[in-house]
């Protein structure tokens, strides 16, 4: 308790001293991250990318705050509101609590809630369809794997990594339906987001046991996953951000999930005072989620696998093709 | 098979050194909770000093010293200032916590994690796996069998005969710990530099918590402790076995397996199996 009590202080006091000296005209924007952090490599990262991307461009005032506890994710946004900044970005679905009571204090400050979504109208809602994201790479891993054994490390065990998974095996089936997907979890507390040496003990006995691809949305635990590749010298699949060159040649690629574009767009709406507050699901067709292709796996893709994985990005737009949504599964589950 | 049982002895090397550093400290008379920031300021030095030299060796050195050293805080407030040896162990778990994403930012520019080692500067994991099943033996030797170890005993049980004897059991105290520390250190190499490529915040995940449980199952022996982290490693290593090989159709409830060491020692510290006695003088 002490400690969250002293972290409050301390961080109230950079942002009073922090934010004491910017009344420009200039927009400002507060952005704030969760425990991940702003080098996460994954999505903090790609949410800090959009708005640095949106200061440079729009010449907007940008001030960051990266929390290191859950506890001062709301102490956080109230400063942002109190020094009456106009636009307030809460990064991760662990803040949904705190936008939900400090939108309802601040009724004319505008906020961008990621990764989870509230009814208020002064919030932005933005989730993404982290299914069809997964289906891609999974269908990818599928044309990769050479022992047709493909495997999965979660991070935390939460809905929405079940939902990645879900994905992904579908994805998998899709191409190879006998391929066998091997899924392991790193754990049921928020230590699993960072705990790569578990995470690499995961990989290792996937790798052994025949997988030679594997997907890990699991944080910055993802890291030990890439290492187990390194020493195996297997495939593994990037998440969130592009995690292509962290291991190059290793990484067949990433599923990305396009925080900076949408984090981009909310500012860019925000400075021509076109905020619009509501929930928007991004997927495939309103390019929320994508798979990466750049210099750092080139080799890892062929022409072949790259125009098959057009056809199938083509079909989910145009809903020809269905991807299982572990969300929908949960509530048709439910009102039985 | 084979695969399990190298996958225990990965997962309890960690463990070994720094319930071992548990043990040293904890025999001298001295509570450690703070096993688990000793060993995250280590791993921070280890991969740190590794990444900036290109050498693991100095990053060895550099994690043996700055794990002696925070273990010498813990000493210098119970030992010297006599400070309550719990709350002096929770101020170097947090300063330990909070100092090295610090320091990680002022280096690297982010607080998350210092940057990736390349696999050819790094320990193999199998060295340092080797050199912790052979350290419980090596401080059984040193403490049961040489004038030094008795010291640190005697120091433990009953440091009032100590000091009639004419030893300071201060001295001994501060030199037990010193030496914790740079034992502790070693698993912070292991965790930083061979077992992962980089140090990232928090990456040892209550693993020194585990071990002070494993010191305590032990009941605060150095075979008993090796053995009883081993257990916890085979735990740990089954509960991923498990995972992923559906037993008749269904998957094993892992959280179930996870916590069942926990389960023994708490049986172990009420008295149903045996009885552990901590070392009479700790927490004085």
């Amino acid at each position: 308790m002490k400690k969250t009590f002293f972290c409050e202080i301390v961080l109230s006091l950079s942002l009073l001293l922090g934010l004491s000296g910017s009344l420009h005209g200039e927009i400002k924007v507060g952005l704030a991250l969760d425990k991940g952090g702003r080098d996460d490599k994954s999505f903090n990262a790609a949410a800090f990318l959009g708005a640095t991307e949106a200061q440079n461009k729009l010449g907007i005032k940008l001030k960051t705050v990266e929390s290191s506890d859950d506890i001062s994710l709301e102490p956080t946004l109230r400063t942002f509101a109190q020094k009456q900044f106009p636009l307030i970005i809460a990064v991760g679905f662990v803040q949904k609590n705190a936008v939900e009571r400090v939108a309802k204090q601040f009724p004319k400050a505008h906020f961008v809630l990621i990764d989870a979504t509230t009814d208020a109208p002064n919030v932005r809602s933005i989730v993404f369809k982290e299914h069809e994201g997964s289906f891609l790479v999974g269908a990818l891993s599928a044309m990769a794997s050479k022992t047709h054994k493909i495997g999965f490390v979660g991070g935390m065990d939460i809905p929405m990594i079940r939902r990645f998974q879900l994905g992904f095996e579908s994805g998998v089936k899709h191409i190879n339906p006998n391929a066998t997907v091997l899924t392991n979890y790193v754990g049921s507390s928020s230590e699993a987001w960072r705990n790569p040496t578990k995470a690499k003990e995961l990989a290792l006995s996937q790798y052994n046991k025949g997988v030679d691809v594997i997907f890990s949305p699991s944080g910055a635990s993802g890291l030990g996953v890439f290492d187990a590749a390194e020493q195996m010298q297997r495939l593994a699949v990037g998440c969130d951000s592009n995690q292509n060159w962290v291991k190059p040649g290793l990484v067949l690629t990433s599923m990305l999930k396009k925080v900076d574009v949408a984090v981009f767009k909310a500012i860019e709406l925000e400075t021509q005072s076109k905020f619009q507050g509501g929930i928007f699901d991004l997927g495939l067709s309103e390019n929320g989620v994508d798979y990466s292709l750049d210099e750092f796996n080139r080799k890892l893709i062929s022409s072949e696998m790259e125009s098959r994985i057009q056809t199938i990005k083509s079909d989910i737009s145009n809903k020809k093709l269905k991807v299982p949504d572990y969300y929908l599964k949960m509530k048709k589950a439910k009102s039985f | 098979m084979m695969e399990l049982l190298l996958s225990t002895l990965r997962l309890s090397t960690p463990l070994i050194f720094a319930a071992m550093g548990g043990f040293l400290c904890e025999r001298s008379g001295v509570a450690t909770i703070c096993l688990e920031g000793v060993l995250l300021t280590s791993a921070w030095a280890a991969a740190t000093v590794t990444y900036l030299t290109h050498s693991p060796y100095l990053g060895a050195i550099a994690a043996l010293i700055v794990g002696g050293f925070t273990m010498f805080i813990h000493a210098f407030l119970t030992v010297k200032a006599k400070a309550d040896q719990i709350i002096s162990g929770v101020v170097v778990n947090l300063i330990a916590a909070g100092m090295t994403p610090l320091l990680t930012k002022l280096l690297f520019g982010s607080p998350t994690n210092t940057k990736a080692i390349p696999i050819s500067e790094r320990f193999s994991s199998t060295t340092l796996t080797v050199v912790a099943c052979l350290l419980p033996f090596t401080l059984y030797a040193l403490v049961y069998r040489t004038g030094l170890g008795l010291r640190l005993l005697a120091a433990g049980d009953g440091p009032e005969a100590l000091e009639t004897s004419g030893v300071s059991s201060q001295k001994v105290r501060l030199w037990a710990m010193s030496l914790a520390g740079m034992v502790i250190g070693l698993g912070g190499v292991y965790l930083s530099t061979a077992h992962a490529s980089q140090f990232t915040r928090d990456m040892t995940a209550g693993r020194g918590y585990i071990a002070l449980t494993a010191l305590i199952f032990g009941k605060w022996r150095p075979i008993p402790t090796f053995v009883s982290c081993l257990f916890f490693g085979l735990a740990d290593a089954l509960q991923i076995q498990l995972q992923s090989n559906p037993i008749f159709g269904h998957t094993f409830p892992v959280q179930a397996l996870q916590a069942f060491p926990y389960i023994v020692t708490l049986l172990v510290l009420v008295g149903f199996i045996g009885n552990a006695k901590p070392p009479l003088a700790i927490g004085k």
